[in-house]
């Protein structure tokens, strides 16, 4: 229950932020994308369901505000967290090389998928173009706001994770 | 041993797989859903625009806050050094300025005489502001703050300053969603002022970037258009008003099949700096399809 609510706020912070703060401070009009990082990060540390879960509603946040049909983002963001959570068994909180790679990767993919059924379908051929001038900028100003909010979200997920143990042991 | 029906301690559990499939089928089934009826964007609209319209509200101003502070300490030491210079001239100007108005009344009593209305006096508009830009960066969407409790509706142009923004695609209690014209997806179709030849705006991602919108299918046999020329809505759109300033040729070139030409136009509004916007709410008038 606990749980669920700091996801939802962090979520609902990540994506403010993402559409106010960030947007006014973009370099060259890129935004990170925050909701990736959230997403991603949820599923190698908590698993498949976890990551599904919270990708279906940063992705449904977004259809709301800014998509043109409810549910295209929430698929990609859910199918991504998914595939992370395969990961969680790789998973160790020390490591922080392979949170990075997963994200980049996240990331890039988020992208490419976007100009695939955004772009690509309407006849918008300059591949290289989007990706030179919008995927890999956004991966990049991504990969850098990774590196503050990481550890955040691993401390959230830390700190719940003891408070639930110890609630566990209680009952036992 | 079933996988749905897996025990673990009381509680049951649904493995990842299946929800994943589950929610894989409601969301296609809500993609085509809202491809084609609106039934939707209602009430989650409603629900989002309480809960997260405030935060947005709150945060784009403290954005804009330190934008504005990030801006004031670059420009301070140019602001000494034009300020004196301002000053000078200032003096000069004040001369200037009491012939000019001697000529403004003589041209207020002339505009008077031909009935000149300045340009968009004749539509009612309501001004707003902009709380969230799109969350990607593939579109220029944003949310205003003023929904249909504001009287606002779908379709209604927005302007700022002088030129035409955008269009009203979604709308809340209290906010909306604006799509703007240099995003990739919006076609706008448009006019020479001097030539009233139609054309069509086209959104663009790629040009977006240098600042300008492409245009395409403009039909000029007699080769009068030229850079430099105003472009307008044109009174052929079912959606937008007629008579808006889009922007201003700033190249044009033939097409490869001799009829048609197309190039650039540089917008009339500022999209980078973009904070207060005017809505019309006057809507287009449509022909009921019966």
């Amino acid at each position: 229950m606990k749980r669920g609510i700091i996801t939802g706020v962090l979520i609902l912070i990540c994506f403010v932020l993402q559409c106010t703060v960030f947007r006014i401070l973009a370099f060259g009009g890129i935004v990170p994308n925050l909701l990736i990082v959230l997403t991603a990060s949820f599923g190698f540390m908590r698993g498949e369901k976890t990551g599904l879960i919270i990708g279906f509603f940063c992705g449904l946040l977004v259809d709301i505000f800014f998509s043109d049909v409810i549910g295209f983002y929430a698929l990609v963001f859910m199918y991504i967290g998914y595939t992370n959570g395969k990961f969680a068994r790789q998973f160790y909180p020390e490591d922080i090389k392979m949170p990075m790679f997963l994200i980049t990767c996240s990331d890039f993919i988020y992208g490419f998928i976007c100009y695939l059924f955004m772009f690509l379908l309407r006849g918008r051929l300059h591949f290289g173009y989007y990706v030179l001038h919008i995927i890999i900028p956004e991966v990049v100003y991504t990969l850098i706001v990774t590196i503050f909010l990481y550890p955040v979200i691993l401390k959230i997920n830390y700190h719940l994770e003891s408070k639930e143990k110890r609630s566990a042991k209680k009952f036992v | 041993m079933s996988p749905v029906l897996k025990r673990k301690g009381e509680k049951f559990t649904l493995p990842s797989k299946y929800l994943l499939f589950i929610l894989t089928i409601v969301c296609l089934l809500l993609v085509v859903l809202t491809f084609n009826t609106t039934i939707f964007s209602g009430p989650l609209g409603t629900v989002a625009g309480y809960v997260v319209v405030p935060f947005q509200d709150g945060l784009s101003k403290i954005g804009s806050w330190l934008n504005d502070r990030k801006e004031e300490l670059v420009e301070i030491r140019d602001l000494l050094a034009e300020n004196e210079k301002l000053k000078q001239q200032i003096d000069d100007l004040t001369i200037e300025i009491t012939g000019l108005q001697q000529d403004k009344y003589e041209l207020n009593n002339l505009r008077e005489l031909y009935q000149l209305d300045s340009q968009y006096d004749e539509y009612d508009k309501i001004g707003a502001r902009i709380i969230a830009r799109d969350a990607g960066n593939w579109y220029a969407s944003f949310v205003i703050d003023k929904g249909y409790e504001d009287g606002i509706s779908e379709n209604m142009n927005v302007m700022a300053g002088s030129g035409l923004v955008g269009i009203v695609v979604d709308v809340g209690p209290n906010w909306a969603k604006v799509t703007s014209i240099i995003s990739d997806n919006i076609n706008v179709s448009g006019k020479v002022l001097s030539t009233s030849d139609d054309l069509i705006v086209s959104g663009n991602l790629e040009l977006m970037k240098e600042g300008v919108i492409s245009f395409i299918q403009l039909i000029d046999e007699e080769n009068k258009v030229v850079e430099g020329d105003k472009i307008v809505t044109s009174s052929i759109s079912d959606k937008y008003l007629p008579g808006i300033l889009i922007g201003y040729i700033s190249s044009i070139s033939e097409d490869s099949n001799n009829l048609t030409k197309s190039g650039w136009l540089t917008p009339a509004v500022d999209f980078e700096h973009l904070e207060e916007v005017l809505v019309i709410t006057q809507l287009k008038q449509t022909v009921e399809e019966e």
